[in-house]
């Protein structure tokens, strides 16, 4: 196939899958199989690897097919998964059969993701990170201590960051994998936050071995591979609705609109401001689609994950403030059993309370600015004390 | 002709009108311009109308134009503020011209937006706007009828009012108000001092001055209307070549100046004010364009999308333009320096055609006053 598939035929591929596998009749897995198998799965992937090998911007073309047959949002179901292991795994695996044996249950969602990258002690710093890597025979043993890991515990397969020479600068001692989180010496807990729910993990892993097949990139070269990850998590995180007034805003305007006993022109006029915010933001994401190429997402991903997190804050805490003393109050801090997921769904408190992680998950905003300045403006970097220091040489703590 | 996609043409338009501004629009002959007494030179004017074409490229061929569309004429407009780019554009381009497209054909109206647009005549609008909309509240009256009509009042404050050959101006009558163009020639002018010398501003004095009618009380508030709204489109593009060009410098002194050994990008107080500046000015160029497409093709409502715009773009041209003398330190404090030139133009754009506090109130009567009550968010109240 050498001519790129158009707009017309990618709509009709997706209308043929969704006529011979209806998402309201068959299961979940066997729908989006079909959609791996038509290459709808991630459109600028190769085909044969749940692509078409065509302009990413033709995917809004058949998600508004496939969804509005009533098929889900597969990035809801397998966020890891969709946002950040399949574009690594397609791009750095070691060969096709690889990709092929990850990226199909990944599709499906039968295999669900997690990202193994921030430790205790590596946050911002996530290139000063200790979890160690050794090669024994054909395997390499795994020992450290990830955290903040969503999903771990339904995880099937983790992307994991960890070190493999601790001689060299930091950035260069770092290998990339793939970590069984089934394996022996892979310990999943529960990590509660201040909202009183545990959405994210740690994980402790011991001695845990990884087939050197499940390497991603060179040894050395984790550094790089992770920037893949971490471009596509910035442009998943912040990607906004499309519809005008959608998102978080529609949260605060909802509120607005039900309670106009609490009306004031202060709390109106800074209601506008967040609206117009959000508003341009969606504008924004709009132009950044229509000037996107089939190359991946660039480093203006990071404005929308950095505006989308503060906005975040700023409409909830419009919401509370809107609220007054109706707001301080709360359902429960208990850990509601075993569901340990984030319910956004929760009461407007609770997703206030979870907005002060938007700032920091994914990238603080802090790191945010940095590349902003650095990469788009093209502003020399910060001095750094760890310069060209050995890893093993860097104060930590 | 899709949404935030610019053409190969447009492009070439873009490079163009910059290398246009580069060789007529150089610092040193602005500053020139603004402070003498005319403050644009002429034969560059008539060039840019009848050489580059681009005073009018949204008139249609039928009127003497090139049959383009708003969003060329925005590609053009965002390189001019990029420059600050001298000439009556606020009147003419931004406002007369946008005003003469929409009244019905007429010899009047067809000679007068043919000099127009070649640049051989230029013109000011001394319409009064209430948070750039229609204002009803027209005090210049108009005696006899038709081309026959005697205007009376003052104008104040009118952008681009010394430059004009022609000025348009909206006056009411015994059947309501109408538009009518009338000969500097037959007015008074009082020449004002402004706070950004590029963008000039006389009070116009009409006594029994002789006009001619363009459109009648049936079509003025209409054609008054949609003048404005691509006036304000346009202003907001503008803000947007002029914030750009102060981000540009900004970040360029911030990579060549050093103290404590360093380059001043490197530190992160200057670099973070850059990236939200940066932020800003992304927001503001989505909404300007957003706006003059959705005049273009009508995909929006054209009183919000330039209410947002004006809004977003006033607020953030100000801001940008005030972080930038920040980050140039003392330099950017001086006379000498060409950083005062876009504060000032920022805080003019800010204040022309409705505040951005104006158009924010206008987008909460659009948006929150009409919101409807489909799905609250839960609240929590205190129960387990």
């Amino acid at each position: 196939m050498t001519t790129a598939f158009d707009a017309d035929q990618v709509a009709k591929i997706a209308l043929e899958v969704v006529a011979e596998h209806d998402p309201k009749q068959v299961p979940l897995p066997e729908f989006l199989g079909a959609c791996y198998d038509a290459g709808l799965a991630w459109v600028h992937f190769p085909e044969g690897l749940g692509g078409l090998g065509t302009s990413r911007g033709l995917q809004a073309v058949a998600d508004d097919i496939l969804q509005g047959a009533g098929g889900p949002v597969p990035l809801g179901l397998n966020p890891m998964g969709y946002g950040m292991a399949a574009p690594t795994v397609r791009e750095h695996a070691q060969t096709d059969e690889i990709k092929k044996f990850f990226l199909r249950p990944l599709a499906t969602t039968e295999d669900i993701w997690c990202q193994l990258f921030s430790e205790p002690g590596a946050g911002s710093d996530l290139a000063g990170l200790a979890t160690s890597a050794v090669l024994d025979g054909d395997d390499w043993v795994i020992n450290g201590q990830k955290v903040w890991t969503s999903l771990a515990h339904k995880a099937r397969w983790g992307l994991l960051l960890a070190r493999t020479d601790v001689d060299t600068p930091k950035h260069k001692g770092l290998t990339y994998f793939i970590l069984d989180m089934h394996a022996p010496g892979v310990e999943t807990r529960p990590l509660r936050q201040m909202t009183g729910q545990a959405e994210f993990n740690e994980v402790y892993i011991t001695d845990a071995r990884i087939p050197d097949s499940h390497r991603l990139g060179a040894v050395g070269d984790g550094w790089r591979v992770a920037m893949t990850t971490l471009m596509n998590e910035r442009s998943a995180l912040g990607a906004s609705g499309s519809r005008r007034g959608a998102g978080t805003i529609s949260e605060a305007v909802q509120l607005w609109a039900s309670r106009p006993d609490l009306h004031t022109p202060v709390l109106r006029d800074r209601l506008t401001t967040l609206w117009l915010r959000a508003e341009a933001q969606r504008l924004t994401s709009e132009r950044s689609r229509a000037s996107a190429t089939a190359g991946g997402p660039g480093p203006e991903g990071s404005i929308g994950k950095m505006v989308g997190a503060e906005l975040n804050q700023r409409i909830y805490e419009f919401c509370m403030d809107l609220l007054g003393p109706e707001g301080i109050l709360y359902h429960g801090y208990a850990m509601h059993g075993t569901h340990r997921d984030g319910d956004w769904r929760g009461p407007i408190q609770q997703r206030y309370l979870r907005s002060r992680a938007n700032t920091i998950e994914g990238g603080t905003s802090e790191v945010m600015r940095n590349i902003l300045g650095e990469r788009v403006l093209g502003l020399p970097g910060d001095l750094r004390a760890d310069a060209g220091m050995p890893w093993k040489d860097v104060p930590r703590g | 002709m899709a949404e935030f996609s610019f053409t190969t043409e447009q492009q070439e338009l873009r490079a163009a009108v910059r290398k246009f501004c580069a060789d007529n629009f150089d610092e040193p002959t602005v500053r020139t311009l603004m402070e003498s007494d005319v403050t644009y030179d002429p034969a560059v004017w008539l060039r840019l109308g009848s050489e580059l074409g681009v005073l009018g490229m949204s008139v249609p061929e039928a009127d003497g134009g090139v049959g383009g569309s708003l969003v060329d004429q925005a590609v053009a407009v965002e390189e001019f503020g990029a420059a600050l780019g001298c000439g009556p554009l606020f009147g003419t381009v931004y406002l007369a011209i946008p005003a003469l497209v929409a009244c019905g054909s007429g010899p009047t109206r067809d000679e007068l937006l043919a000099a127009l647009v070649e640049g051989e005549r230029t013109a000011a609008f001394a319409v009064n706007d209430s948070a750039g909309g229609f204002d009803p509240n027209v005090t210049i009256t108009a005696a006899g009828s038709g081309d026959a009509a005697v205007l009376t009042g003052t104008a104040a404050r009118v952008v681009d009012a010394t430059a004009a050959d022609v000025i348009l101006v909206a006056a009411k009558g015994s059947d309501g108000v109408s538009l009518y163009a009338v000969d500097a020639a037959a007015v008074r002018r009082t020449p004002l001092v402004t706070m950004d010398l590029t963008r000039p501003q006389a009070d116009v004095i009409f006594s029994d001055s002789p006009a001619r009618l363009l459109a009648g009380p049936a079509d003025a508030e209409r054609v008054i209307t949609h003048a404005l709204q691509v006036g304000a489109a346009l202003l907001a593009v503008e803000a947007v070549g002029a914030a750009q060009h102060m981000l540009d410098l900004s970040v360029e002194y911030s990579k060549s100046r050093l103290q404590f050994g360093r380059h001043i990008g490197s530190f992160q107080a200057i670099k973070h004010r850059l990236a939200d500046m940066l932020v800003d000015l992304e927001h503001a160029r989505s909404t300007a364009y957003h706006a003059v497409w959705a005049l273009t093709d009508g995909t929006d409502d054209p009183e919000l999308a330039v209410s947002i715009a004006q809004a977003v773009c006033s607020a953030a041209f100000s801001r940008i333009a005030a972080d930038s003398i920040q980050v140039h330190g003392g330099i950017g404090f001086t006379w000498e320096h060409q950083a005062h030139l876009y504060f000032k133009r920022a805080a003019t754009d800010a204040a022309l055609l409705g505040s951005a506090e104006s158009r924010r109130a206008r987008v909460a009567e659009l948006v929150l006053d009409s919101a409807t009550v489909d799905e609250p968010p839960p609240v929590a109240v205190g129960i387990a």
